[in-house]
This record gives structure tokens, sequence and C-alpha cells, in this order.
């Protein structure tokens, strides 16, 4: 009968120093956290957070049940946010291209000025959120859903124009020396050699971009920007709660739906 | 010697769509649709024109970017914005990992996994600016509403991802370690975490970037942060401060994106 010699080691996941600067780690994070904890309860009232509950359940007793009859109201409304989603999202993807074949190592025409400028462009794009380009545009060409429809577009230049570069660059070369190979002109092993390659992952990132852009599209209308937000800004500023309630529920539906839509089209593709 | 009569056809690329009748049908969709845009959506030309002058007018307040005037609220609003980062990513991840392990159908049971499920959907379905509305009213304006915001934001975002994550994982793996005798949360910690932990370091670090750039724009309902900044500088009429403000989160949104890039190469 075998017996475990009593000098055997337990089997430990990590060595000793890793374990310790693993610990190191664990220890600078807390602080970190405990020290921006300590930042943001200087700058909360306790009281308007400690009666939160109350007025959780107070707000729910109000939202209940939701006013069905105000459905009638809402067909408008949100046919006009999907429409901010779509168009928004096709003219982004059409502006994209040219910045994500500026944009990516192998295809742009100067690694020097244009790369860099492009690269600028998809970080200056993804890092303003649509509701403040639409701030700006509902100052400057005015309210309605033709803004909603712009700041849409330019926010969504840059998430697609990056994920369609980096596509690019993972493409396979050897097709495009193959098609090169044979002659072609430039443009032919663009149309030829790259898009068949990046098609799929395009119409992905399309797809995958308009779901998100259905969510946002549901907030523009509280700056003015056309879409079910104006009048969910309207009901919850005339502090009708039962419609709000509805209002929610149907921005969960559209949700629900487009992100199914989202799903099968990219499981068709890829 | 008899060649076959081949009548020359000119090669073609085949289609991204192969079935012919798909295509035809989504393409007459689309132009239906896109008809009825055109004729359902008012778009106020003249205004629109008009506007354009009074855009380059709002697009030259913006120049000089003014960083001097209001420097003190700029530091103390992107502070305040960073503090809420990063609370709201460690709780939100904290928090979404039992959502997450819940929602996935391959470990959980079947109502745990549908209640789960239901919490992600209402979270991601809203967007930041909605829930931040609503969690504005229930714990009073400030930094603090906008944390809660972004944590259950974050929960919808990185619960999902790590649901979906375990549901790919290889199933051999965690059957091995179950096979041993391991304890369910030993089978966890051992069996699944170790699959899913370098996707999702990774993730963690998007979202915290993802986080950083909502909470600019919070401010704008009341929940605090950089995006309060914002929102007083446009309602004070002061474009040049507004730009500055502008730059400075382009300029840390640049400095997230980089410094998760190369910590994500890093940890992977």
């Amino acid at each position: 009968m075998a017996t475990i010699p009593a000098n055997a080691r337990t089997w430990r996941r990590r060595e000793p120093r890793i374990q310790l600067l693993i610990w190191l780690a664990w220890l600078l994070a807390a602080a970190v956290f405990i020290a921006c904890f300590q930042f943001i309860s200087e700058k909360t009232i306790w009281a308007f957070v400690s009666d939160a509950p109350q007025q959780a359940g107070d707000l729910a007793v109000r939202m209940v049940p939701p006013d069905w009859s105000y459905i009638r109201v809402l067909g408008r409304p949100i046919w006009d946010t999907i429409n901010i989603a779509t168009i928004g999202t096709l003219v982004a993807v059409v502006l994209a291209v040219p910045v994500a074949y500026c944009a990516a190592r192998n295809t742009t025409p100067s690694v020097g000025v244009i790369r860099p400028l492009a690269l600028f462009v998809i970080v200056s794009s993804r890092s303003i959120n649509a509701l403040i380009w639409a701030l700006m545009l509902v100052t400057i060409i005015g309210p309605g859903v033709f803004a909603g429809i712009i700041a849409i577009a330019l926010r969504s230049i840059g998430f697609c124009a990056k994920l369609l570069y980096e596509a690019i660059e993972e493409i396979d070369e050897g097709q495009v020396e193959a098609v090169r190979a044979t002659g072609a002109s430039g443009a032919q092993v663009t149309s030829y050699g790259i898009v068949p390659q990046v098609l799929p992952a395009f119409a992905g990132i399309s797809v995958f971009r308009w779901d998100i852009n259905i969510r946002e599209s549901t907030v523009l209308g509280l700056v003015g920007a056309g879409g079910i937000g104006l009048e969910l800004n309207a009901a919850i500023t005339q502090l009708y709660w039962t419609q709000v309630s509805l209002i929610l529920l149907v921005i969960i539906g559209t949700v629900i739906v487009s992100e199914w839509v989202s799903a099968k089209v990219r499981h068709a593709i890829i | 010697m008899s060649v076959a009569a081949v009548t020359p056809r000119r090669w073609k690329k085949p289609p991204l769509i192969k079935s012919a009748w798909l295509r035809w049908t989504l393409a007459i969709g689309a132009a239906v649709y896109l008809a009825l845009v055109f004729q359902t959506t008012p778009v106020n030309w003249t205004r629109v024109w008009e506007g354009l002058p009074r855009g380059a007018a709002f697009i030259s307040a913006f120049f000089p970017p003014d960083f001097v005037s209001r420097w003190d609220e700029i530091v103390e609003g992107i502070a305040e914005s960073l503090w809420m980062t990063v609370i709201s990513t460690v709780v939100g991840i904290a928090l979404s990992i039992p959502v997450g392990i819940g929602a996935a159908k391959n470990i959980a049971p079947a109502p745990v996994y549908y209640f789960c499920r239901a919490v992600l959907a209402i979270s991601r379905s809203f967007q930041e600016i909605i829930l931040a509305i609503f969690f504005v009213k229930l714990f009073g304006f400030g930094p603090f509403a906008g944390l809660v915001t972004l944590s259950f934001a974050t929960i919808g975002f990185y619960g999902k991802l790590l649901a979906e994550d375990i549901e790919d994982m290889d199933p051999a793996q965690a059957e091995a370690v179950r096979a041993s005798g391991a304890s369910w949360l030993q089978w966890i910690n051992y069996g699944v975490q170790p699959q899913v932990m370098p996707r999702m370091i990774g993730l963690g670090l998007y979202r915290f970037d993802i986080n950083f750039r909502e909470s600019a724009v919070i401010g704008i309902v009341g929940g605090g942060g950089i995006g309060a900044t914002l929102n007083t500088a446009f309602d004070r009429y002061e474009f040049s401060s507004a730009a500055a403000i502008i730059i400075v989160i382009i300029l840390i949104v640049m400095l997230c994106e980089y410094g998760s890039g190369y910590l994500r190469r890093w940890v992977q």
C-alpha cells in the first residue's frame, strides 16, 4: 500500500514570488479604489442616497401600470429613431471606407502623413459621444431628425473605420500578390484582391454598429435631435410616469429586436 | 479533332449573398425603405443652409481653446470623472461576475439563467443617459449617481461577454477539474476562470475606456464628472473653454486607449 511521504509538497498554483507580487497588486488596487471612493464620498450628499429606496418605491408605484393608450403616439417617434440609426450608420459606413483605407498600414497612400491624419479622425470621432455631437449640431443645423442622423454618423465613423482598418491589416497578402501578378491596376487590385477579403467583416461591422446606434439614437431626443428621446424627455419633464414606463418598454422591445436581427445577420455572414 | 462549342462566358465575382432570391429581396426592400425614409423625414434645407454660417461662427468660437480661465474646473471635472470611472469599473465588474456566471447556459440552472439574462437585457437596453436620469432622481445630483449608472451599465456589457465566453469554453478542462472531486467554487476557480481570464482582463480595460468616455456625457443630465463641466461651459456660451474640455477629453481617451492596448498585449 502506497503512502504519501510526509515531506510531500502540496501543489500550488503559482510560485511564491509571483503569488506575492499578485497580492501586492491587489493591495495597490484596493488602496486606489478606497482613495477614489473617499473623493466621491466627499462630493455626495448621503442624505439623498439614503432615501433612495423610498424614492425608488415611490417612482415604481407611479410608473405602474403603463399608459397603454399612449402607444398610438409612439409609432412616429420610434420610426424616426430607427431611421436615425439606420441612415446614420449608412452615411458613417460610406465615409468610414476611405478613412479605413488610409489608416490601414498596408493600403495607406503615405505612412508618414495620411495615416496619422486618418487615425486622428478615428480617435476624435470615437472620443466624442453622439450626444455631444447632437448638442452641437442642433445649434448649427436646427433641431430634428437630420441633426440626429449626422450626429450618429459622425460618432460611428471612428468605430467602423477602426474595425475595418484592422480587418484590412489582417488580410492574406498572398491573394493580393496573386491579383497583382496578373497585371492588375491599383484599383483592380483593391477591388479583386482586398475587397472580397474584407467584405464579410465589413458587413458584420455595419450591422454591429447599427445595433449600437439604435440604442444611442434613443437618447438623442433629449437634446432635441429627434426620435423617441423627445417623447421621453417630454414625459419626464411633465411627470407623466405612466407614459415614461411605456416608452421604456418600447425601447427595450426595439433594442431586443435589433439585437436579435444583428446577431442573426452576423451569424449568417461569418 | 473536335472542340466542344463552349459559349465564352465572362468571369464574374461571386456575390456576397449567394441566393439570388434573397439578394434581390434585400435590394428591393432597402430601396423601398430608403424611399419611405426620404418621404417621412422632413429636412429643412433652408434652415440647414442658414445654419452653415452659424456653424462656421460656432466653430470659430471654439478657437483658440481657452485652457486658462476654467483650468481649475477642468482639473476638478477630469479628476471626478476618473474616480468615477475607476470605482464604477471595479464595482461593475465585481457585480457582473455572478450575473455573468448565472447567465452562462452550460453552468447555471434554467431559472437562474433566465433571471440573469433578464438583468443583462435591461442593463444593455438602456443607454447610459437614460439610466443616469433615473439614478440622478434616486440618488441626487453628483458623482454618486454617475457612479451607480456606470456600474449598472458595466454589468450589462461585461456580464454578457463573460457569459458568452464561459459558454464557449472547453468543457473538457472543466470536466477534469470536477472529476478530481472539486467543490463548486473550486470548479469555477480552477476549471472555468483560467480559461476566460485573459480575454476578460482585456475587456475590463476596454470597459474602463468606455466608462471614462461615458462619464463625459452623463454629467449633462446631472451625473457629475467632466460632462457637468462641459455642459456648464456650453450653457455659459464659453465655447473656447468647451473646446479646451473636449480636447482634454480626446487626449485622455487616446491615453486610455493606448495604455489599455499596451496593457492588454502585455497581459495576453
